[in-house]
């Protein structure tokens, strides 16, 4: 043992004193243990110029797909493998959330912030906050616009909330399988194509969303303006942080099928916010203003009692 | 059981004891939400009773009474009642996968005891709705809901923060105030037909 020890050791002075003669041999120095963690928590620091390489981490590519084999080594029906999609820490999520709310050209979420450690926290709380979120301000937003009506009666509105859940839950996990499925199939046609994992895809969904939780609260405002001013800001941001992800991904394939595919997830994302909007959210008609500040307003409500 | 029937020494006391030794534990715990103190022990030693009576109360009180409105209306028994239980055990199992240090029981049981001051808070509801239906009424009991919805959090996060790992205390602690906001909402919009 002890032999084997000082040879190790002589091995070391060996590779230093070597590096002093010829400075053109390489060696390998073993760093201490506070470098590690950087591949999780830095940005990336990959090679110099090329924004492909930063977009498409070629280069770390295969490190990061060992790590993934590393990471996920427990069996599925342990709760061990369950916890490894729990693996992070409170300023992870908080990153992830900046970074879903300010799309930076440029930048890919999944390459910056998801980095081969996908977590399933984020998506499952979001939409859990997201479907309370718009029940409960659809429901305040109900009785706040039928305040002064002598023929309504406030209703809780208790199913909304399991349709909410449906849609959302649905829209968060089907579209990203659907999304995973066709970009395995355009993959095996098309080679050198970055690909996600199904987690990754659910994962950018998941915080895409975000922005639709302030949105809904704010959509308790009775003006068919505002509504639709906060639609607008809420789809160019989370649209776009969608887009920057997956252009790289289909940038590759056939001109018309990227651009499709592109088209089609922002369509999507356009049918959640405005149908979500439009069922959850009663309109806000002129009638139906309170009398203290419609007072231009009625003359249009009397003319259509008249 | 035998032992303690064996340690009384007095005959026809067997069966009330270990049910007087069970409701004495509840009670025990039930003060300690009203006045949370660390008590490793209290930890070890849990129990479901509380959680589900206090859920049935709730659930009881929360039902809407007629069917007639059953499209637009507020929630049925068996609505709140799985409400409760899913949500206890989805945060629980959230503290959990972030590595906690409470077994699943041990937090269902927090959770569950937490409940109490929002079963009070439908208490004092119902008072309120006994009496005349007025604003200053209604501000009163928003204040009262209030307090006993900060109370419910403080009380679970003083438990819950210590048994996870110190940078994931955030992300335990907040599925649990949406839990309990929820419960909350489903109190303040209970309108009785």
């Amino acid at each position: 043992m002890a032999a084997v020890g000082d040879l190790q050791f002589e091995e070391f002075g060996n590779a230093a004193a070597t590096a002093a003669e010829n400075p053109g041999a390489t060696t390998i120095s073993i760093e201490g243990p506070g470098e590690s963690p950087t591949h999780q928590a830095g940005l990336p620091r990959g090679s110099g110029g090329e924004e492909d390489d930063e977009l498409l981490g070629n280069d770390d590519s295969d490190k990061t797909e060992l790590l993934a084999g590393q990471k996920k080594s427990s069996p599925f029906w342990t709760f061990e493998y369950y916890q490894t999609f729990f693996d992070v820490d409170t300023y992870q999520v908080f990153d992830r959330i900046k970074g879903s709310l300010l799309p930076i050209p440029g930048k890919n979420f999944v390459r910056l912030y998801i980095r081969s450690n996908p977590d399933l926290y984020g998506p499952f709380w979001i939409c859990a906050t997201l479907v309370f979120a718009i029940a409960i301000s659809g429901n305040l937003s109900n009785f706040l616009i039928h305040l002064g009506e002598k023929t309504y009666h406030y209703v809780p509105e208790f199913r909304k909330v399991s349709i909410a859940a449906t849609i959302i839950y649905a829209y968060a996990w089907l579209v990203p399988l659907a999304l995973w499925g066709f970009l395995m199939w355009r993959n095996s046609k098309v080679m050198n194509i970055v690909s996600y994992s199904f987690l990754e895809i659910v994962c950018v969904y998941g915080y895409s969303l975000f922005i639709y939780i302030p949105t809904a609260v704010l959509w308790i405002i009775p003006q068919k303006a505002v509504r639709w001013i906060l639609v607008m800001i809420a789809l160019g941001v989370s649209g776009s942080v969608l887009a920057m992800t997956f252009w790289p991904a289909v940038r590759e394939d056939n001109r018309r099928i990227a651009l499709a595919t592109i088209v089609t997830i922002v369509l999507l994302h356009t049918l959640l916010s405005v149908g979500c909007l439009a069922y959850f959210f009663d309109a806000p008609e002129m009638d139906h203003l309170p009398t203290a500040t419609a007072a231009p307003n009625q003359t249009v409500a009397a003319a259509k009692a008249s | 059981m035998a032992k303690a029937a064996e340690s009384l020494g007095e005959p026809g006391t067997t069966w009330p004891r270990p049910l007087m030794r069970d409701l004495k534990a509840v009670g025990k715990k039930f003060m300690h939400v009203l006045y949370p103190r660390k008590s490793n022990s209290l930890l070890r030693d849990w129990d479901l009773w509380g959680p589900l009576i206090l859920c049935v109360t709730l659930a009881l009180m929360l039902q809407r009474s007629s069917v007639d409105s059953e499209k637009d209306g507020g929630p049925q028994f068996a609505e709140v009642f799985v409400i409760v239980w899913f949500g206890a055990v989805t945060t629980t199992l959230n503290s959990k996968l972030l590595e906690g240090n409470l077994s699943f029981f041990q937090s269902l049981c927090v959770l569950g005891y937490r409940i109490l001051p929002l079963t009070v808070s439908m208490l004092v509801c119902q008072l309120v709705l006994l009496a005349e239906q007025g604003p200053i009424n209604f501000m009163v009991w928003l204040f009262v809901v209030i307090v006993m919805f900060a109370w419910s959090i403080a009380a679970s996060t003083a438990f819950l923060a210590d048994s996870q790992p110190p940078n994931r205390k955030a992300l335990t602690i907040y599925p649990v105030f949406l839990f309990y906001f929820v419960i909350n909402w489903m109190i303040l919009t209970f309108t009785p037909k």
